[in-house]
């Protein structure tokens, strides 16, 4: 029994191992070329460098502007997301409250258009707020938060729904009796409650929009506005196979992400987790 | 708490409701709605104006052979990730949880491609197929590595498939941990006792109960392979010559590119429709499945 069990967690560890090599080699394999020119990337990619010149890593910071590329995206990101925690709770928490033939319509038309594709939605976009409104050339940075808002809501609402649901009546209706008005009930008493359900939908969204390129690149159409997926797209068109200044930019894009990981990869993993079981 | 003022009730439900309706409607609603009118409209630039087609636009769409190619490659793309994605993803999370002492090192190592953008994956794996894998194969004699996979019409779509499982199945991993915590120990050890081996304590107990678990994970990765953008636009591009052009972006070429809303904006109509039905189909035929432990 016990010798079969040592086998079968060899063979675990084994394959798990495998995974491993498989999953972290691309991040290994950029790494190491980070700190090399055209001819050692071509000739022996695998190799070690000889060398730890961050020339090439100054050279790409420089040509992709990378703070200003940086700040642009973490502005967009966290005014998207403090708005998306703010107004879903907000929302969330009256509907449940209020279960109103209104409010209960609009929470079912939201939890739907969660199928909707984005591709059937981007056109109609761009064709309103682009050629009829001008909302893109005049408003582009708060035009895209908005929209990141709006789409946005509907998956935080549903996950917020369910935990505002598991509050207990009692503590709302005490805090009505010691005289609190309903915008200072869902203040101070809900929404502190709400915080490791807020973790989660912060998390989940801040995946989500930090990457975003599609809509972004449809929106933002000036160069100083640009974001980090778009810039390296914009990167790459220019300096095409040019890999001793494409991997230094590659990683400085991947950087951010992984640093936040490194910190915060409980709560990234638990957010996940939580916002699939609903 | 009820209001006992109507007024006062109205100015509580738009300021609860009011800011996620008004951002849902810019985003979601307008644009659903208005785009449903474009199909039936005229559009040769994007500033001329509108006028009735009927249903020109999607007279057009359907005979858009490209189109149809589109969708056919997209839909082979989705049951290739939905069964690679999950299978790696549900062998991933039981190996991960089967006894192991450092899984959550595993498991954080084996999401990390999941922090990152389709966009940026699709250039990190160019590095891969265009230089990495030839210079492999040119040192060890293999010749399927060598020759460039994204060059080639049919390996350009496997490289697609391959990054995309490579990024998800790692995210697919986690929501199959949460379920398999879940799975109650007292059933597993009844049966054990009973004499199951591991296989069938897996076939006949552990799979069933896991799937409210894959409705999700099924769900999700059926979405998500319909839409596929990113990859496919940094990875091959849709090329070579076409060749892995996925709906997505036959929708972006037309409507941007070509500058034709109409037939665009329909075909994503088209898109959705089908996407709604998989989805409904999906989600209503799996519930059936579930199982009380």
């Amino acid at each position: 029994m016990s010798a079969s069990r040592a086998t079968g967690l060899t063979v675990v560890y084994i394959l798990l191992l495998a995974a491993l090599v498989i999953f972290a080699f691309p991040f290994v394999l950029l790494f190491l070329n980070s700190f090399k020119d055209n001819g050692q990337i071509l000739s022996s990619p695998f190799a070690l460098p000889t060398s730890l010149d961050f020339g090439h890593f100054a050279d790409a910071i420089d040509k992709m502007n990378f703070f200003v590329t940086f700040r642009n995206t973490f502005v967009i990101t966290l005014f998207s997301v403090i708005f998306i925690v703010v107004f879903s709770a907000m929302s969330a928490h009256y509907m449940v409250r209020n279960g109103s033939g209104f409010n209960n319509s609009l929470f079912a038309v939201m939890v739907a258009s969660m199928i909707i594709p984005f591709q059937s939605l981007m056109i109609p976009l761009i064709y309103i707020y682009g050629a009829k409104l001008q909302w893109i050339a005049h408003a582009p940075m708060l035009l895209l938060i908005v929209l990141y808002i709006g789409f946005g809501s509907a998956l935080s609402i549903f996950i917020y729904h369910g935990f505002v649901k598991s509050i207990p009546l009692e503590l709302e209706e005490a805090a009505y009796i010691d005289g609190a008005t309903r915008k200072q009930t869902f203040f101070r008493v809900v929404l502190p409650m709400l915080a490791p359900t807020s973790a989660t939908i912060a998390i989940l969204n801040v995946l989500w929009i930090w990457n975003d390129y599609l809509l972004p690149s449809l929106v933002l159409n000036e160069e100083r506005l640009f974001t980090m997926p778009i810039k390296m797209k914009v990167f790459n068109g220019t300096y095409m196979n040019n890999w001793e200044l494409l991997i230094p930019a590659i990683l400085l894009t991947v950087l951010p992400i992984l640093i936040g990981y490194l910190f915060g990869q409980k709560f990234i993993i638990r957010g996940v987790m939580q916002g699939a079981i609903k | 708490m009820r209001e006992k003022n109507s007024l006062k009730r109205l100015g509580n439900q738009l300021f609860f409701t009011g800011p996620t309706l008004l951002t849902f409607a810019i985003a979601v609603l307008i644009p659903f709605v208005y785009g449903l009118y474009l199909t039936f409209m005229n559009m040769d630039t994007p500033t001329s104006p509108l006028s009735f087609a009927g249903l020109d636009n999607y007279s057009r769409a359907i005979h858009d052979a490209k189109f149809w190619d589109a969708m056919l490659l997209t839909i082979k793309f989705v049951v290739a990730t939905i069964v690679l994605v999950n299978a790696i993803g549900f062998l991933l999370a039981y190996l991960v949880t089967s006894g192991v002492k450092q899984q959550n090192f595993f498991r954080v190592v084996l999401f990390t491609p999941n922090l990152i953008g389709g966009l940026v994956l699709g250039y990190i794996w160019q590095f891969i197929f265009v230089q990495t894998l030839p210079s492999i194969g040119e040192k060890l004699n293999i010749e399927s590595l060598r020759l460039g996979w994204l060059g080639d019409e049919h390996l350009a779509f496997w490289a697609i498939v391959i990054v995309t499982v490579w990024q998800s199945a790692g995210y697919m991993m986690i929501i199959f941990i949460a379920g398999l915590i879940s799975v109650p120990k007292d059933v597993l050890e009844a049966s054990t006792i009973d004499g199951a081996n591991a296989w069938q304590r897996l076939t006949r107990m552990t799979l069933p109960l896991m799937v409210p678990s894959f409705v999700v994970t099924v769900f999700l990765t059926l979405k998500t392979a319909f839409m596929v953008y990113d990859i496919n636009f940094s990875l091959t591009g849709g090329g070579p010559y076409n060749s892995t052009e996925m709906v997505s972006m036959h929708v972006v070429q037309k409507a941007f590119t070509e500058t034709n809303y109409g037939v665009g904006q329909a075909e994503a109509i088209v898109l959705f429709v089908i996407v709604a039905v998989v989805t409904g189909i999906q989600v209503y035929s799996s519930k059936k499945m579930e199982v009380e432990a």
